[in-house]
């Protein structure tokens, strides 16, 4: 098996005894070569410092939980492999969020926004279940099962520059996540959404810059979510001037 | 110590915790709920689950054909009420799911579709795509939102339940972010804390599957049942471990070994051909996958890797089309992982743990012998599983029994009596005693990571795919003796605020006292049923052993293990018989 050696070099945070946020240094690491940076931070865990603290589950980029800084730039710990950087990694907390310690970050603001747009079926009439399932073709899926594949894993908002500005802004996961019920034929609830997704701080803060877009590791894409949130909204605006419009 | 008082406490946010919530919430508003979670709801495992979930909906299927391939693919391990009562529920919660928003996958005139899966006579697997669990994770967290009653306390470390005058009345946890300890005092309490097969080296198990609920029924009392009846998945990727779904095979992905030939014809399983065909070849239960490969690799017929010897899952001949609408994480994550695209290459893959068929003792009401505390999902056992659960059924588990859960503590909670506010409170004190020690005590000398690993190596080698009395008698002395030296554990972080070191170290207790029911229920069951394949007693023995074990705890020293009967309603103990021409 082949084995490489790395230095990581990890923020850390222990809010009890540390002022503020310092870089240490792991030197020597020991890894085989298919690791990814989240198998290094448990090697580091189990064998050189037990006081190490970072989120993680799955190892299989679903879940969510590992979501880092690595060598600048938002990522799943479990899909960042060792094989795609250099000898020194630098490993830091997701950007736009309090530290809560070392690699884990506050993220009740986040819980907060995704509660806000409503993200559940809100349908026309509730079906009884011995009516059986909605008949729902796969057009019909299609329209919005690319934005249902969010893990929540929030890379869109350490990325997101509008968010690291005015945290007031709703943010990519949880637009895009009003836009997957919007769009599913069984609701009919995106009246219900608007006044928190076409608000101030909703889409219309989104200056479209697509960095969210281009870190999610689920291609849900949350930049042309809000695009076309956008288009809608503003046709609804426009029908509301015309006289019969609604 | 702060307490918070409620009427439901729900411990684990997944699958079942989740749908227990809202059935709670559905049943009666003013109810109060309290869903306490180590982790955020989505980051629990039921994310991780591919495949999908198993209901019939097909003209062509029948209830009785579910509960026949259930009771079989069990071998006859199952409570039989506890499955007819599931293969009649789930079609109706699986319709409620859909109600909810779940992206089923679809057939072309919009009904939902159904894939095959191993040990089942008839299609009836509803999946959406290859993330089924994932999807059904978050559209009942998205869903749950919508409930004032439910009151969630996410990243919550419970660590023991409190028992008065023989009910449950609560549960102690640590919030993480603050490193104190909050008395949770409930009238009812329900666990759905999923499995632990991090008790092995090699499992598709997240690292959070640590068997905390079934430690913390277990040292209230509480018996775990079936320990020994541990499920290996037939394809996992070596090195990680990660779960390939059978959801390959269902689409006619096909297993060969190092000559290309597909070996599961020579145990059983056979003829190969036609191919795709139900409860055949690639189509057979999981237990049977797991041990063809292991003789296999007895026989020198498995390819070596740095990983271990694999065998080949080859997926090639369904085309990219096919592999990307029907299998796009496991294309993603064998690409990724082991460097082979499906589409063009074989997929080396190995028999890897992957779910716990026993648990926490329940009626098919979910309710354990202690009353007021009830459990559902992979935590539980309610015997619908029995020897060897068959692939699709659990994600169908955790909502029938986890809304059962939710709906009976809600009966419960009616005319339960208030818990007893001073027996709480010192119960509570002992609880905060126990960590309060780890932080002040000097002696520590053990490690977690080296307990861990010893645990680890334990059991896979004295509890695997084969075991006999020699290998799970090592696992029996090695748990104990584990168990013994945890007492000598070393805290070496001693702060508050997410203390990840402390968690890691409750979680090994936790897996410590489980593993040691493992090894002991299966050291003691002289039989091979199922998972549970004893070299020195290859036979089925229905005269003794058609029982549950019953793992009861005895402090330090081992469990107790007794037995009780099987429920058997109308199908009657018979040879598991697979493959064959059948169509």
């Amino acid at each position: 098996m082949s084995t490489r050696e790395i230095t990581l070099k990890v923020l850390r945070y222990r809010p009890e005894v540390d002022s503020k946020p310092f870089f240490q240094t792991y030197e020597k690491v020991p890894c085989e070569e298919e690791w990814v940076v989240l198998d290094a931070l448990n090697y580091i865990k189990d064998e050189i410092d037990r006081t190490l603290s970072f989120r993680w589950s799955c190892h299989m980029f679903v879940c969510g939980s590992c979501g880092m800084v690595i060598n600048g730039e938002p990522k799943l710990s479990c899909k960042a492999f060792l094989r795609d950087y250099g000898k020194k990694i630098t490993v830091e907390p997701l950007a736009n969020f309090p530290i809560e310690r070392d690699l884990v970050v506050v993220i009740d603001d986040f819980v907060e926004k995704l509660l806000s747009v409503k993200p559940w079926v809100i349908p026309k009439v509730k079906k009884s279940l011995d009516d059986g399932a909605y008949n729902q073709t796969p057009a019909q899926l299609k329209s919005f099962k690319q934005y249902s594949m969010c893990i929540n894993c929030l890379l869109c908002y350490s990325a997101c520059p509008q968010y690291g500005l005015d945290n007031s802004f709703v943010g990519p996961a949880s637009l895009a996540l009003a836009h997957r019920y919007n769009m599913d034929s069984r609701d009919v609830g995106r009246k219900a959404r608007e006044d928190v997704v076409a608000s101030a701080e909703g889409i219309w803060e989104c200056s479209f810059v697509g960095a969210c877009s281009q870190v999610c590791p689920k291609d849900v894409d949350p930049a042309g979510a809000i695009q076309q949130i956008k288009i809608t909204s503003a046709i609804d605006y426009v029908m509301s001037m015309v006289p019969g419009g609604k | 110590m702060e307490v918070i008082k409620t009427d439901v406490a729900i411990v684990g946010a997944g699958g079942a915790g989740l749908r227990a919530a809202i059935a709670v919430a559905e049943a009666d508003p003013s109810i109060e709920i309290a869903l306490i979670s180590k982790v955020y709801p989505m980051r629990s495992h039921t994310c991780a689950a591919e495949g999908g979930a198993a209901g019939v909906i097909e003209s062509d299927d029948s209830l009785e054909y579910h509960f026949n391939d259930t009771v079989q693919g069990g071998d006859w391990l199952t409570d039989q009420d506890a499955v007819e009562l599931f293969v009649n529920t789930i079609p109706k919660e699986l319709t409620q799911m859909e109600h909810w928003g779940c992206p089923w996958s679809r057939k072309e005139n919009g009904d939902v579709a159904v894939r095959p899966f191993g040990g089942m006579k008839i299609m009836r697997t509803w999946f959406a795509a290859d993330k089924t669990g994932f999807h059904m994770l978050h559209t009942l967290f998205q869903t749950s939102l919508q409930f004032p009653s439910i009151k969630r306390y996410d990243e919550f470390f419970s660590t023991d339940l409190m028992v008065d005058n023989g009910r449950c009345t609560g549960v102690t946890a640590i919030e993480m972010r603050s490193g104190q300890m909050r008395l949770f005092q409930a009238k009812a309490v329900i666990l759905c804390t999923g499995g632990a097969g991090r008790i092995y080296p090699f499992t598709t198990n997240g690292a959070i599957k640590t068997g905390d609920g079934w430690g913390m029924a277990y040292r209230a009392g509480v018996p775990l049942k079936d320990m020994e009846f541990v499920q290996y998945h037939p394809t996992g990727l070596p090195g990680s471990g990660i779960l390939l779904t059978e959801g390959c095979r269902g689409e006619g992905g096909i297993l060969v070994n190092k000559d290309g030939y597909r070996y599961l014809q020579d145990y059983g399983m056979g003829p190969p051909d036609p191919w795709p065909r139900l409860k055949a070849m690639e189509l057979g239960p999981r237990d049977r996958l797991s041990q063809a490969f292991w003789h296999e690799q007895k026989k020198g017929n498995t390819i070596p890797t740095q990983w271990g010897d694999v065998v080949h899952l080859d997926m090639r001949h369904l085309g990219e089309a096919k592999i990307d609408e029907r299998l796009p994480l496991v294309r993603d994550l064998a690409s990724s992982y082991v460097g082979t695209d499906p589409v063009t290459s074989l997929v080396p893959v190995r028999p890897v743990v992957h779910y716990m068929m026993g648990g926490i003792h329940t009626d098919i009401d979910a309710a354990t012998p202690l009353p007021g505390l009830y459990a559902a999902g992979e935590c539980a056992c309610v015997s619908i599983n029995g020897a060897n659960r068959l692939g699709s059924n659990s994600l169908g588990e955790l909502l029938v029994f986890g809304a059962r859960a939710g709906r009976h503590a809600v009966e419960y909670v009616r005319s339960a009596p208030e818990p007893n506010a001073a027996a709480l409170e010192k119960q509570g004190a002992e609880a905060q005693k126990r960590i309060t020690d780890l932080f002040t005590r000097t002696d520590g000398t053990e490690r977690v990571a080296v307990l861990r690993r010893e645990m680890n190596d334990a059991m896979e080698e004295g509890c695997g795919i084969y075991r006999d009395a020699n290998t799970t008698k090592m696992s029996c002395d090695k748990t104990t003796e584990l168990r013994q030296r945890f007492k000598r554990i070393n805290l070496e972080d001693k702060s508050n605020v997410y203390n990840t070191d402390l968690f890691q170290c409750l979680e090994l207790g936790n897996m410590l006292d489980c593993a040691e029911t493992i090894a002991q229920s299966a050291f003691q069951r002289q039989e091979s049923r199922g998972s549970h394949q004893r070299l020195d007693f290859e036979a089925r023995d229905d005269s003794k052993y058609l029982k549950h074990s019953m793992a009861a705890y005895n402090g330090d020293d081992p469990p107790k293990i007794d037995y009780l009967d099987v429920v058997i309603t109308k199908s009657q103990p018979a040879e598991r018989v697979y493959g064959g021409e059948q169509k």
